[in-house]
């Protein structure tokens, strides 16, 4: 049922042309894959996906919109060849799920590696209930923290690139002010 | 009971995605992401106390706070025309 809003949300995206309304639909499409994600049980996907998709994005896409124009051109012809190309990479990729081992199969090779060790060790090593908060906070954390700085790295940038029209004027305003 | 509320909360999430697609005013389609969003909290309570797990009643409500700040962001956005924008109460201390 969600999986089927989402596919709905996704064609509506690609077809509208106005970019303020398919700028709602990204918050609609972000808040049902983080409900997706939930189901699945992963829960600190499902935050980041929420905090991301539908909130910081959101902003970030309507600054941008407030920067550049509010409606889409209209594709001065239908690109087959791009559709030509998805259509075979897609049925490549669905040819290649057939080949792979049952959902839940207990001897699938991604359950044979470190599976069974997350499951029996993660709580009396971390003392995390959530298996994927254990493995993303403790046993990757190392790996999370270089995500974090590499994100805030790349949100120092971007302030830097974009700030600095504003704090010229800011730097009057505050004048003014004393 | 909870499967009740469940569908009945697909369903009114249904209704909401079509406000989003048809809504001829930009209005309507705020209104339908706000309540898409609360029917999404809605669901992750009631999905929650459906599979037995009561702690997601703490998502949700995180869900509803990054659901609150987006609202506000796009309505600031159709106010003021861009969200650096500081608010009425500044601009009136800049007219004086």
């Amino acid at each position: 049922m969600l999986l089927s809003f989402l596919a709905v949300t996704a064609i509506a995206i690609v077809s509208l042309r106005d970019l303020f309304a398919v700028v709602m639909l990204f918050g609609i499409y972000s808040l049902l894959s983080a409900s997706i994600f939930l189901v699945l049980d992963a829960v600190d996907v499902s935050f980041t996906e929420a905090a991301v998709g539908a909130g910081i994005s959101t902003v970030l896409m309507l600054g941008t919109l407030a920067l550049t124009a509010r409606t889409e051109k209209k594709p001065a012809h239908l690109a087959w060849l791009p559709l030509l190309v998805v259509a075979i990479t897609g049925a490549a990729l669905i040819y290649g799920t057939l080949d792979m081992p049952r959902w839940g199969d207990a001897n699938a090779p991604i359950n044979q590696h470190v599976v069974p060790r997350y499951i029996l060790g993660s709580l009396p090593e971390t003392s995390v209930p959530n298996i994927v908060t254990a493995v993303l906070a403790s046993y990757r954390g190392y790996d999370t923290l270089g995500e974090v700085t590499v994100i805030f790295t790349a949100g120092i940038g971007v302030m830097l690139l974009l700030g600095n029209g504003n704090s010229n004027r800011r730097r009057k305003k505050g004048g003014r002010k004393r | 009971m909870f499967i009740a509320a469940a569908l009945a909360i697909l369903v009114t999430m249904a209704l909401a995605l079509t406000r989003a697609l048809l809504g001829p005013t930009v209005y309507d389609r705020i209104l339908a992401v706000n309540m898409f969003g609360t029917k999404t909290v809605l669901i992750i309570a009631v999905y929650g106390f459906l599979t037995g797990r009561p702690d997601f009643l703490d998502i949700a409500l995180v869900y509803a706070l990054i659901n609150f700040i987006s609202t506000i962001a796009v309505l600031k956005f159709f106010e003021y025309g861009d969200l650096g924008h500081a608010g009425t109460t500044r601009r009136k201390r800049g007219a004086r």
